[in-house]
């Protein structure tokens, strides 16, 4: 069990109204820090798109944007603290020990609530990945302060504390959440719920390493080893620029075959509603909406999808939104921006093929317009 | 061995509305179900007990109502039903939830057997945060292993667990001791219907409710409203964008329609037709 925290504020009412000075053993955390999320030496893009974020804060803050990279000693730390600079971050922090090689929850929250303890920051930002959930849960629960999850937009407010919006209930309600009286303020954004912000090259930062007590015989997870996905099973839905997806109005599981067939022609990622990972037709990866995966393409093409709310959540970020449904007064049709009310299956195979004469190298058509 | 599931009631989400004037939640009539993730972890618990013996306890904090969804997990075979409920615990967020359900969970070890797997969902349907698994495993320092797609080896003497954790471009295969904390993937197993038996036993069960005190919880300032650092300061509805989709004319055939909407769509945004063309032909 964790050390108890220091009573809360004991007055009835919501404690929303009740803004009060912050604890003095909080007022000195400052700066807007990233999590830089690296697996096997990639790091995740959802920690750029956080930058992007943190840089806005820290700007209105007046205060810095630091990465903080966790890895086995070498380039790979490095190269992220680099990437980080070109996104924006002015500094890094750097824990590398060759425990921290691969993600396993013990020595990355240990290491990562030191660096916190250390150096104490007022918002600490992480991607609502795998990885960045495990982690997150961790150590706001170590540090006793509060974390949103899934945050659509970040905010600071006329008093410098973090305004966390995130969908609820399914993304049929949007609530701003506070951690007035704890800091870190913690919060997590999925993939593609933020922009993605300009790289600037040669941009450069300071690296301030820290060194964290790690011993591989500490540990008590082990990993045994790591099974890649075959490449036909990696999707890059959530990050592709044309997305084709399926719902219910193509009835059956063959029919899904069609939303394929587009996805082909355009080399676009294919996706689906929610119903149709529940009926079983589609793995879940391909979900996309509130429980699935958020996408922001610069084409999206929805057939047979009625636009529930916990859809429309994920698809939002798209540039342009086109609906395919019988239904006109379908819900899709309030936030798309072109519509055609017609029978995806009997619509999607002339799609399909006008397409591909459009696009194919010798089109007479498109070298004549 | 002990597995101890935690599950939460949950309202069945498809069902949820808005109200169009106050946006307020319409919650009268809105069935509860147990949250649809918290039941392959439920299963996985079942699965192993019937392999290597033992007992499964599902454990949920909530209004007295929840009993509903402890009895449904008894009908679909589980051992015990433990109920914390207590208006101390009205508004907890996920840091307050964790420290209930820790205590609860201290208590179920003293009274039926240290837990060696603590079971919790990947995440719920209705906050959606993943956060109240590794809450209770940071608080009860158990092994936290998340995102589970399927388990290998329960090893009760060993006291160890082999299993493999979706990551991000792949699967880690990993071992760690017992005690732990786990979260299943959805679609990691099939969840059974409970037995005939099952149903009728789970019908005169009783139910194990406690309060904050029995469940041995001192102070209270760390629960409900009180104990949650996160402040909801507004609910709001999502703006509504301001146009409608603007249609395209139906002519005649599939076909006519598709030249339509290509057209349409390379009008309304022009410089998508060369990034179609450079996706299409593989570059």
């Amino acid at each position: 069990m964790s050390d108890p925290k220091p009573a809360a504020p004991a007055a009835g009412g919501s404690r929303a109204t009740m803004k009060k000075e912050l604890p003095e053993r909080f007022r000195n955390h400052k700066h807007v820090w990233v999590f830089i999320e690296m697996e096997r030496g990639v790091v995740h893009p959802v920690s750029f798109e956080l930058l992007g974020e943190g840089r806005k804060l820290a700007d209105k803050l007046g205060v810095e944007l630091a990465g903080v990279v966790l890895g086995a000693p070498g380039a790979d730390v490095a190269h992220a603290c680099k990437e980080s600079f070109a996104y924006g971050a002015d500094l890094c922090y750097t824990i590398e020990n060759p425990v921290l090689a691969d993600y396993r929850n013990e020595p990355y929250s240990k290491a990562l609530t030191a660096v916190v303890e250390a150096h104490k920051p007022e918002i600490l930002l992480l991607g609502a990945t795998t990885l960045g959930r495990d982690l997150a849960g961790s150590v706001a629960t170590t540090l006793l302060t509060g974390l949103t999850a899934d945050c659509t937009e970040l905010n600071v407010d006329d008093d410098k504390s973090l305004a966390a919006t995130r969908p609820t209930f399914g993304g049929s309600l949007l609530c701003t959440i506070y951690t007035l009286n704890y800091r870190p303020q913690m919060a997590t954004a999925r993939p593609r719920a933020m922009a993605m912000p300009e790289r600037q090259e040669g941009r450069e930062g300071r690296i301030v390493p820290f060194a964290v007590d790690l011993h591989e015989q500490d540990i008590i997870t082990k990993i045994l080893s790591f099974i890649p996905d075959r490449d036909s099973n990696k999707t890059n839905l959530a990050f592709a620029d044309v997305v084709v997806a399926g719902g219910m109005g193509l009835q059956s599981p063959e029919n899904f075959q069609l939303v394929k067939n587009l996805a082909a022609v355009l080399g676009a990622e294919y996706g689906c509603s929610r119903p149709l990972v529940q009926k079983g037709w589609i793995p879940s990866d391909r979900q996309i909406g509130q429980t699935g995966k958020t996408i922001r393409p610069k084409l999206y093409i929805a057939a047979g999808i009625s636009g529930a709310i916990q859809h429309r959540v994920g698809v939002e970020g798209a540039d342009l939104i086109v609906a395919i449904n019988t239904d006109k007064n379908a819900p899709i049709y309030d936030f798309a921006h072109l519509g055609i009310v017609t029978d995806a299956i009997r619509f999607l195979p002339a799609l399909t093929e006008a397409f591909r004469k459009r696009l194919s190298p010798h089109s007479k058509d498109r070298l004549a317009g | 061995m002990h597995f101890v599931v935690c599950i939460k009631q949950v309202p069945d989400s498809a069902q949820i509305r808005v109200h169009p004037v106050t946006n307020t939640i319409m919650r009268q009539g809105v069935p509860t179900i147990i949250n649809p993730y918290d039941l392959f972890s439920l299963e996985e618990a079942l699965r192993w007990r019937d392999k290597v013996g033992g007992e499964v306890t599902v454990l949920t904090m909530g209004p007295p109502m929840a009993s509903d969804s402890l009895r449904k997990a008894l009908t679909i075979g589980a051992d015990r039903a433990v109920l914390l409920t207590d208006r101390f615990f009205a508004g907890s967020d996920t840091l307050a939830t964790s420290y209930a359900l820790s205590a609860a969970l201290k208590k179920i070890g003293e009274e039926f057997g240290k837990p060696d797997i603590v079971f919790c969902g990947k995440q719920t349907i209705d906050g959606d945060t993943a956060q109240v698994g590794p809450g209770i495993a940071k608080r009860l320092n158990l092994e936290q292993i998340t995102y589970v797609s399927g388990i290998n080896e329960v090893d009760g003497e060993g006291r160890t667990v082999t299993l493999e954790r979706r990551s991000e471009g792949g699967v880690q295969v990993l071992k760690t001791n017992l005690p732990a904390m786990i979260t299943m993937l959805e679609g990691s197993n099939t969840v059974r219907r409970g037995r005939i038996d099952d149903a009728l036993r789970a019908a005169r069960a009783e139910i194990v409710t406690w309060n904050a005190k029995d469940a041995g919880i001192e102070d209270l300032q760390m629960c409900g409203l009180r104990g949650s650092p996160t402040v909801v300061k507004k609910v709001f509805a999502p703006t509504p964008r301001a146009e409608k989709a603007a249609l395209v004319e139906l002519a005649v055939t599939p076909a006519e329609n598709a030249e339509a909407l290509i057209e349409a769509i390379f009008k309304k945004t022009p410089k998508i037709e060369d990034d179609l063309v450079k996706l299409a032909s593989g570059f």
